[in-house]
């Protein structure tokens, strides 16, 4: 029975997603192999560009630095050793600066979903009489590129205006800041603009007040949104360089993206590549388990981020 | 700009729902008077659930942004006072004679990842809408490295370019009988490769931008183009491109102003050199704020920001204005 229906929703599958190509045209031979000799030209470019330089790292970073330098493209002149990646983790403190970008992450990740659930609520559920006016102004910070931020919020952070905390040297100052994303606001309001009001009326004449309005009805109903945000809040953490490496100064505390350049002059090339492929494991897991989120539209968050 | 609460209210209207509307009609006072109640009552809590809100934008992004502008005109260090002195740093930038040299360099990148990185992303996107089966790997290949973080990419590909015989590339290109290439020594190939390695990392992203838009094609355009006897290439050219118009420009521009903030690529690629070939304005930026031996000139650094950010914002409205009728047709 499951076939059928399975075999059913193909079909119909099939005629709804009618592209360029025609049926008639499919069936001709000729037309059928061109496409397909690009088709699989195509899929040999990406595997060969997109994933190419993924499998050289893994495999470089099990081969020894002398093989490695006189013999790039050859695969394993003499054996392979899984121990590089011991010796990173454990003698270059891979495992300390693994954990503080894991640390930042939660912590960026935590003050992003705070951020932007609550000013999502608030705008869209709340309405105060301003929420149009405080709408309106965090979509203005979209339109301001990131660029003219970083030295005056370099100056904040050094100095917090009114509270005077010297946020320099501590995980705060990554964290804060982050929660400063107008595209994770925005996408959460308009996603909590789309929540059928009747259940909150509904919830209110039950009696549930703003704050189990938030948690136990809006939240709730939220997952989707939830592990979009999430999802890119990581990978962006991740990802960062340039913030990082201004506000924390104290190598002990650093995250991986500011560690391995510094850490490249000192470190034996093999060492170093499989510290390189240590950092990519958990942006390629988590892209691995949550594909559906990147490859659905979601690409333009990563693109306005620049 | 905002405009006045007045218009935005009226523009609110529409999307209350027809069954709320009614509702308003009907009897209208009495409804105002009971949302307001219930808004005044739990006023406190709103409040609370904005604090976050207004904190965090508040200090990292609202006062930042009026903050940089003020630091444009004054001269700011960590120990004095701030002192106004007009239009000083502004003259200051662009007296320096590597103002204009990382201004060509950042056009220089645009260009040429424009030239590198526009075609392919479209290419790729129209062939994969076309696939049958496996689909899902198609885009899950393209878009892998655009999770890779920059600085494992950057740190990866300064590898594989190489200088030597046996560098990575070098070696490639010598199965074919071509290099070996000097890549990022030499100041007329370090901006290409640095292109090169920028376009691999964004290029997925564009990809699957590019596949939602095409899905969006109506397939009886499609029907239409087969019954008046249209060829495959002639449909891509009269009726998917067409669609992707409004797309493309605004990717387009999206990419000029993330190209205009180049960083940490020429930064760890080559760190501006060689003879300041890749140095770009944002580098120049650290360059001022932190990188100073006489400590940081924050002023010059808000200057030359707040000139890319006036560039940008003027250079998007006028492509935005010279091609509203472009993307207004499809």
């Amino acid at each position: 029975m499951t076939l059928l229906r399975r075999n059913r929703r193909r079909r119909t599958q099939a005629t709804a997603e009618r592209g360029l190509v025609s049926y008639a045209e499919w069936r001709r031979p000729a037309i059928r192999w061109t496409l397909r000799l690009i088709q699989g030209g195509t899929l040999l470019f990406l595997l060969v560009f997109g994933l190419g330089p993924l499998l050289w790292l893994a495999k470089s970073s099990i081969t020894p630095t002398q093989d490695t330098l006189r013999a790039p493209m050859a695969l394993f002149p003499h054996g392979f050793d899984l121990g590089f990646f011991v010796t990173a983790w454990t003698q270059t403190h891979i495992d300390r600066y693994f954990l503080n970008t894991v640390w930042i992450a939660l912590g960026s990740w935590f003050v992003q979903i705070a951020t932007a659930t609550t000013a999502g609520y608030a705008l869209s559920v709340l309405r105060p009489r301003f929420a149009r006016v405080l709408t309106g102004l965090v979509l203005a910070t979209l339109f301001v590129p990131s660029i003219v931020l970083l030295v005056p919020l370099y100056l904040t952070v050094v100095d917090v205006p009114l509270l005077h905390i010297r946020m320099i040297d501590s995980f705060w100052a990554v964290w804060l800041p982050a929660g400063a994303n107008a595209f994770n606001v925005i996408l959460v309001k308009r996603f909590f603009d789309n929540l059928p009001r009747e259940i909150f009326e509904a919830a209110r004449v039950d009696g549930a007040g703003p704050f189990r309005l938030f948690w136990s009805i809006v939240l709730a109903m939220s997952r989707p949104i939830l592990g979009v945000v999430s999802v890119f809040a990581v990978i962006g953490t991740w990802k960062d360089y340039l913030w990082p490496l201004l506000v924390l100064r104290n190598p002990d505390i650093q995250p991986l993206s500011v560690r391995l350049p510094t850490l490249q002059p000192t470190t034996e090339l093999d060492i170093f590549l499989a510290a390189l492929a240590i950092a990519t494991v958990i942006p390629i897991g988590v892209f691995l388990l949550f594909q559906r989120m990147f490859l659905r539209g979601g690409g333009l968050g990563g693109a306005i981020k620049g | 700009m905002p405009p006045s609460p007045l218009l935005r209210r009226k523009a609110d209207a529409p999307s209350m729902g027809l069954r709320a509307q009614a509702i308003a009609a009907s009897s209208a006072p009495l409804v105002r008077r009971q949302r307001r109640a219930w808004l005044t009552r739990d006023g406190l809590s709103t409040l609370v659930f904005l604090l976050p809100l207004l904190l965090i934008f508040g200090l990292f992004s609202w006062f930042p942004i009026i903050r940089s502008v003020v630091m444009s005109v004054q001269v700011t260090n960590l120990v004095s006072t701030p002192r106004f002195v007009g239009l000083d740093n502004f003259a200051n930038v662009l007296a320096d004679p590597l103002f204009g040299k990382a201004v060509a360099n950042t056009a220089y990148f645009a260009l040429l990842a424009l030239i590198i990185g526009f075609p392919i992303p479209l290419v790729l996107a129209v062939i994969m809408s076309e696939v049958r089966r496996f689909k899902g790997i198609y885009s899950a290949l393209a878009y892998l490295p655009v999770v890779i973080p920059p600085v494992v990419s950057v740190l990866l590909w300064r590898f594989f370019f190489d200088p030597r015989a046996a560098g990575v590339f070098n070696t490639i290109l010598g199965w074919v009988g071509l290099g070996p290439l000097p890549w990022l020594q030499d100041s007329g190939w370090a901006m290409p490769s640095i292109v090169l390695e920028a376009t691999w990392a964004a290029a997925g992203g564009t990809v699957i931008i590019y596949l939602a838009a095409l899905l969006s094609v109506p397939s009886e355009l499609y029907d239409a183009a087969d019954v008046d006897g249209a060829t495959i290439w002639q449909k891509i050219r009269y009726v998917t491109l067409p669609h992707l118009r409004a797309v493309l420009l605004i990717t387009l521009i999206l990419q000029l102003i993330a190209t205009a903030q180049l960083f940490t690529e020429p930064f760890l690629f080559t760190g501006g050199g060689p003879a300041n070939a890749t140095i770009t304005v944002l580098l120049l930026i650290y360059h001022y704020a932190f990188q100073n031996s006489l400590g940081g000139d924050y002023g010059m650094a808000a200057a030359l920001s707040v000139m890319l950010a006036v560039f940008l914002g003027v250079f998007t409205a006028g492509y935005l204005w010279l091609t509203r009728s472009w993307s207004t047709t499809s």
